[in-house]
């Protein structure tokens, strides 16, 4: 009984890794494939992969959640697919199957490693105030004049010598380990409310913290030009702040905080301003900032509903189909129906990660899974959000699917942490039958 | 459970569902409610990005050659479109650059059959199941022997020769000058192509205009065979009756000016008089003894005022006065020459010599053969089909003698030579320009084995120009007109061994 969840794992596995087998050959077979059998490796390194973090989660935390892994390994491996499709018909190939390939062996061993070194978040729950400062400096370390690099608009990378990476990526991990930290502390202090009127508000004296998580939002989005980002960690703080005090005010003050800053920023900022323009009307912009949302509605107007068919579409007509828009190049090959699948499976992870919040052994795991769980799915949610025109167009990677080392290695980081808390939590329901069973 | 506030984790878990519910409400309107219109958008260039890096198949003339091919190239585009005869076949063939120039051409009439599109038949879905790209090889009905004869003949005045098959409109040769060269046009330099097009544009000379079926000018006296036509349809004019009088000019009752013969001439008589020394005063009383309803229909049966049914973009129509406009007889003995308003392209007049040489239809005119597949089997055949009927075939048995005698003792003495061996009509024009001092010269004309169809019908025309002077069709158009027919009247070079498979050129599978 006790590897029962493991076997539902295996089982998930050898299902994604069926579909992904299946996409690759699809990819191959099309008409006009080029794909190279030198690449053949690389999907070894694509399904081999989940099975050694089965095998880690086997040793060493066995009564985590089954779901988790197979849901990440089938995101990574049809992201995978389309990366090596798209990789080997454009014009400049960057060798990303082999890179990708390389990150996720990079990201497996990140996730043993978290495995094998954290057997206790609560470890984690003492560094609080020092993750707090690693998560503000990488969150600031492309503003760095030497370090930081322009790219497409944004200030969001850094590059040491050869090496570049996205520490936001590392930062929203850090982060969220440092508000789960300081809430849990400060919760019953940031609860008190007092009424005014009708409404109750929180007490002016608190509210330092939410008023210097905003203005870090703030400068993010301003100066890095990340909106995404911006919207991401406020997201991350208010909806912390509002579980752990119960207190729906939060919310409000939040929102109204956010919706501010961005009617400020808009009307202070061409750069934001722009963004908001191209989100609402694209077309006067198609040649230049608005290419990739104009391309993306005729990719998907002609995937229609089942796609065009794996390697059989025109996805490289969109700028960088690769990173930020490999949503376009899945929607328009596999339809609205391969699309909603990747929707499904982030809903799913969302699902996952919420339930493993509510079975958490303390209120430091809780509301760390609450707030890995919230990075995740909203993180998802924005990027393709933006690539559909629903939030403002923004350069964060998909989580699993996007090319992107740095994406990759903190996810599967992520969902290492988020496992570990799930296998520390509180036997229950099916669990907790089978305590009376054994002592009986 | 005082670790985890459940109802905001469960509001949470919510609100994040909520936001992924809009996420695939606005991707149903993406795949599904706005894709038409998305995918109609003329801004959108998807469609012809495909087409750019689509495989497409061959072009080849009916003796085998080469005219349009597909080459490897190094931009993201991946073919580029090669065209090794160059300026011969420009008018016909066209150019393919989907993103700068346009598709002109063969290339646009039969843009899906060359990507591939061959129609749904139960070998195409056997080749669903193989990895190779299907494309469609096109064999054109015309002759690169025949089209460099008229090239030739041709030299650098302007004008026009159209070749064709009487018997099914298949057109064998079709040449104007001036023309251009059509690979700058298909460069993937866009900027490069779009300034060679414009270069094209602003020359006076108008050389992209096709002018064998772009194009129509007055056909002089060429026409005289369509009012020939009305006049012995009516029952006005058998090949005795009547004797129009002999005269110099004739001025048409309520007329300002009178019609006068060519160089001042005194003619008249029967038929095969009027037609040998094309007599004007008897055409234009034939026209003004026919009703204008009589008159009208006949024209439009020849195809005038209609549109051609040619597989090839944007043909000019022939335009013959209206009704009302004929009810006024000056205006019927003027158009009963081929002046006022009547204007015919090359090919309509190509094809009026077709209709006496085919008994009577006018031919559907086509420059497709036939369709290969990636295999080399001939998955489709034009289908000739008649396209009107102008007269009936005692008619046009009347005509075809008359035709005959014109070239025998009349204006279009020229037209057989080298030909004695066949039977040979034909009909001059000669369509002076007011102003220019100048003329139009046309001939048209059709040959055979004596005693059988005529395989071959023929116009030609010599566009008036300052400085030349009054040109004659029987002296300056029917010396080419004989020299195409002798060419196309020889049965063709065999094809070339290159057009085999297995030497195709990249991008034929």
């Amino acid at each position: 009984m006790r590897s029962a969840r493991r076997n539902t794992e295996l089982g998930l596995l050898v299902l994604s890794s069926l579909v992904i087998v299946g996409a690759y050959w699809l990819a191959s077979m099309a008409q006009g494939s080029e794909i190279r059998e030198s690449l053949t490796p690389f999907l070894g390194v694509v399904l081999g992969a989940p099975i050694v973090g089965h095998v880690a989660i086997r040793r060493l935390a066995p009564q985590a959640d089954g779901i988790l892994l197979p849901l990440a390994s089938l995101l990574n491996g049809i992201g995978y697919v389309f990366i090596v499709r798209l990789d080997e018909h454009a014009r400049f190939k960057g060798n990303l199957p082999a890179l990708q390939a390389s990150w996720l062996m990079l990201g497996m061993g990140a996730f043993v490693a978290t495995l094998i070194f954290l057997s206790q978040t609560r470890t984690l729950e003492r560094y609080r105030y020092t993750a707090g400062l690693i998560g503000l400096v990488l969150l600031l370390l492309p503003l760095l004049p030497v370090f930081g690099v322009n790219q497409r608009g944004s200030r969001i990378w850094v590059a040491f010598g050869p090496v570049s990476f996205q520490p936001g990526e590392f930062a929203k991990l850090a982060l969220a380990v440092f508000f789960a930290g300081y809430l849990v502390d400060n919760r019953e202090l940031l609860a008190v409310h007092r009424n005014v009127g009708a409404l109750s508000v929180p007490d002016p004296k608190h509210l330092g913290p939410v008023l210097v998580a905003w203005g870090a939002s703030l400068v993010v989005m301003i100066l890095e030009r990340d909106l995404g980002s911006s919207l991401l960690f406020f997201t991350l703080f208010i909806v912390l702040l509002w579980v752990a005090t119960e207190r729906a005010s939060y919310l409000v003050i939040g929102t109204l905080l956010f919706v501010g800053g961005v009617a400020f920023s808009i009307n202070t900022f061409s750069h934001v301003r722009q963004r908001v323009d191209i989100l609402r009307n694209p077309w006067p912009h198609a040649d230049g900032a608005g290419k990739q949302l104009v391309e993306t509605m005729y990719a998907m107007a002609d995937g229609g509903i089942l796609g065009t068919g794996i390697n059989l579409g025109d996805p490289l007509t969109v700028p960088l189909a690769r990173t930020d828009f490999i949503f376009t190049a899945i929607t328009e090959e596999l339809g609205l129906m391969g699309a909603t699948a990747i929707l499904v499976s982030f809903l799913l992870i969302i699902g996952a990660g919420l339930r493993i919040a509510l079975r958490a052994s303390n209120g430091f795991d809780a509301l760390l899974a609450v707030g890995l769980t919230t990075l995740l799915g909203f993180q998802a949610f924005v990027i393709i959000a933006g690539v559909i025109r629903v939030l403002p167009l923004t350069g964060v990677a998909l989580p699993f699917v996007s090319y992107g080392g740095s994406s990759l290695l903190a996810n599967y980081v992520l969902l290492a942490l988020l496992l570990r808390i799930s296998d520390n939590s509180v036997p229950r329901d099916v669990d907790a039958t089978e305590f009376v069973a054994v002592g009986a | 459970m005082s670790h985890a506030p459940r109802k905001q984790i469960r509001n949470l878990g919510v609100f994040l569902t909520l936001c992924y519910v809009v996420l695939f409400v606005q991707l149903n309107r993406y795949t599904v409610f706005d894709a038409e219109e998305r995918q109609n958008d003329p801004r959108n260039n998807r469609q012809e990005i495909r087409d750019f890096s689509a495989p497409r198949g061959t072009i080849t003339t009916a003796d085998g050659v080469l005219l349009a091919h597909s080459v490897e190239s190094d931009d993201r585009f991946e073919l580029q479109r090669m065209y090794p005869e160059g300026p011969l076949f420009a008018h016909v063939v066209g150019t393919f650059n989907p993103l700068a120039t346009g598709i002109s051409g063969v290339e646009r009439t039969y843009n899906d059959e060359l990507t591939g599109d061959l129609g749904f038949g139960l070998e195409q879905l056997g080749n669903l199941l193989e990895n190779e790209e299907q494309v469609g090889n096109l064999t054109l009905t015309l002759r690169a022997d025949v089209q460099r004869v008229a090239r030739d003949q041709l030299g650098d005045r302007t004008g026009s020769v159209v070749v064709l098959d009487p018997r099914d409109g298949a057109i064998i040769a079709a040449w104007s000058n001036p023309t251009y060269e059509p690979e700058p046009l298909a460069s993937h330099n866009f900027q490069a192509a779009l300034d060679a097009a414009e270069v094209l544009d602003a020359d006076p000379s108008k050389p992209r205009l096709a002018r064998w079926y772009q194009d129509n000018l007055p056909p002089g006296s060429t026409f005289k065979v369509v009012t020939a036509t009305a006049g012995i349809q009516s029952g006005n004019v058998d090949a005795d009756e009547p004797e129009y009088p002999r005269e110099r000019e004739f001025l048409p009752p309520t007329a300002g000016s009178p019609i006068e013969n060519s160089g001042g001439d005194v003619c008249g008589g029967a038929l095969f008089d009027i037609l040998a020394v094309s007599c004007n005063t008897a055409f234009a009383r034939m026209g003004v003894d026919l009703t204008a309803q009589q008159f009208y229909d006949t024209a439009v049966s020849f195809g005038f005022d209609q549109d051609v049914p040619i597989d090839l973009p944007r043909p000019a129509q022939s335009n013959f006065p209206e009704v009302a406009q004929l009810e006024d007889r000056p205006t019927r003995a003027q158009s009963a020459i081929g002046g006022f308003e009547v204007r015919a392209t090359p090919l309509q007049m190509a094809l009026v010599a077709a209709a006496v040489a085919n008994g009577g239809d006018v031919p559907e005119p086509h420059v497709l053969k036939e369709i290969r597949d990636s295999d080399g089997e001939v998955v489709k055949t034009y289908d000739a089909d008649t396209w009107t009927e102008a007269m009936d075939p005692t008619t046009a048995g009347l005509l075809r003698s008359a035709m005959e005698g014109i070239v025998e003792n009349g204006t279009a003495r020229g037209l057989d030579d080298g030909l004695e061996q066949y039977a040979v009509g034909g009909k001059t024009g000669t369509a002076p320009l007011r102003g220019l001092n100048s003329s139009h010269a046309w001939i048209i004309g059709f040959a055979g084995p004596p005693g059988e169809d005529p395989e071959v019908a023929v116009a030609v025309v010599v566009e008036a120009a300052p400085g030349v002077g009054e040109q004659f069709g029987g002296r300056v158009a029917a010396p080419i007109a004989a020299a195409v027919m002798q060419q196309a009247l020889q049965p063709p070079p065999a094809p070339a061994e290159q057009q085999q498979t297995g030497e195709q050129p990249a991008g034929q599978g």
